[in-house]
């Protein structure tokens, strides 16, 4: 520790240089597994970031492309997605992969899913996808996104795997709605889930990550899943579960037992938050505000002064 | 169900034609207004009367698409971008209820009646 405070006076303006992308990076959050509980490395001091993102490993969410959209809320969210994925290639230590909780294109077309391989595959990161429901609404219901994402997936677009001692679940809570309700997991993912999750040990830590929040952030915009208590009582027995969502297009965090929710926000563009809009719909600010509202420390703040006690209380325990 | 998809102006002509003609015999009238908009995740108006073989447009006036479906799937449209429109023609009276295939909690109703 001594050598590194040795070092602070050489290392300071690079180390800061590194915290600036990675808050930005919050497009782009970028988590890291200390102590085997995935904690998200914004959240922490900025000592400890530096640490963290010196040692062990590390992966990037990023959520809600919409890769087409070019209404008066952010008319180029194609650049703005491009930004991102520079600032995640200037990382000065690379995450093992990315992580895109869905709405990938803002209207499924040929052209938008081209696009957005194109830039998101262009950084040259393995990415692990699941679908929002932007993604499905091609003539063939979700054929196209199955076409380009979907192999070796079963249902709709559902997966797991393995990599550094931790599990990864990827949900599809997109399709199949049903009138009046939230997001859907449905019968036949709950029943592969209890089934995927048999051979994992207690200890394991578990990422589940799908688009629509796992628990009711608020239900009066939709933005829930009707039966995602199924799925959180299949991971009780879990020492440690991180739930990573997309969708509301900012930042929400959750701890509940052994459970860390968290929501990313957008590369393309902001939504309001809860109650505090006519309706959920893109949010327009002055052209100034917009990148400041796509992820950094201002928008951070704003949501840690109600939750980062919470979150740190897990890092501690971590 | 029969579902025709006719230009806006054309329903428009429709309609002013259908004004013009006895009321007795008419299948609409100026207060049916077939017309659903869609606007801050809501339809409006939420439920709508209407008489066996009116034609409904439901318009999307989001920023963001939405999608038109019945509960007991007898219609679904495309996904509506912005400015986007989906016409569907109700022959049988009855109330039929729909909603949003992208944001489910969005929910109208459709009451054809004699």
């Amino acid at each position: 520790m001594t050598h590194h405070h040795d070092d602070d006076g050489g290392d300071g303006i690079s180390r800061r240089h590194a915290l600036e992308c990675m808050i930005w990076a919050g497009t782009g959050v970028l988590w890291t597994i200390s102590g085997g509980v995935p904690v998200s490395l914004n959240l922490l001091g900025a000592a400890q970031a530096a640490e963290a993102m010196a040692t062990g490993f590390t992966f990037l969410q990023i959520s809600d492309s919409h890769i087409g959209f070019d209404k008066a809320a952010n008319p180029h969210a194609i650049d703005t997605l491009k930004e991102a994925m520079g600032k995640i290639q200037a990382l000065p230590q690379k995450p093992a992969f990315l992580i895109h909780t869905g709405d990938i294109t803002h209207l499924s077309k040929p052209a938008q899913f081209d696009n957005a391989a194109q830039i998101i595959g262009g950084a040259g990161f393995d990415v692990h996808y699941v679908p929002g429901e932007h993604d499905l609404i091609d003539e063939g219901n979700g054929q196209a996104y199955l076409e380009r994402y979907g192999k070796g997936t079963k249902g709709a677009g559902w997966y797991s795997f393995d990599q550094n001692g931790v599990h990864f679940v990827a949900l599809v809570n997109v399709v199949n709605l049903k009138a009046g309700g939230l997001g859907n997991l449905g019968a036949e993912q709950l029943a592969w889930l209890a089934d995927d999750l048999k051979a994992v040990s207690a200890s394991t830590p578990v990422v589940v990550f799908a688009h629509i929040p796992l628990w009711a952030v608020y239900p009066e915009w939709g933005w829930g899943t009707d039966d995602a208590a199924q799925a959180l009582g299949l991971l009780k027995r879990f020492g440690s579960v991180t739930v990573l969502n997309g969708h509301i297009h900012q930042i929400m965090q959750k701890v509940e037992g052994n459970v860390t929710f968290h929501t990313a926000r957008s590369t393309a563009f902001p939504q309001p938050a809860p109650g505090t809009a006519a309706s959920p719909g893109p949010m327009t600010v002055p052209a100034g505000q917009l990148r400041s509202l796509l992820g950094t420390s201002r928008v951070m703040v704003k949501q840690g002064g109600q939750d980062l006690a919470i979150i740190d209380s897990t890092l501690a325990d971590a | 169900m029969i579902c025709i998809r006719l230009p806006a102006r054309h329903m428009a002509a429709m309609l002013t034609a259908f004004a013009l003609t006895a009321a007795t015999s008419q299948p609409l009238s100026a207060a049916d207004a077939p017309m659903v908009k869609i606007e801050n995740f809501a339809f409006t108006p939420p439920v709508l009367t209407i008489k066996p073989g009116t034609t409904v447009t439901f318009r999307n006036d989001d920023d963001i698409p939405h999608l038109v479906v019945a509960n007991d799937s007898s219609f679904r449209s495309k996904a509506l971008d912005t400015g986007d429109t989906y016409e569907f023609t109700f022959t049988k009276a009855g109330d039929f209820a729909y909603f949003c295939g992208l944001h489910p909690h969005m929910q109208g109703r459709i009451t054809v009646a004699p």
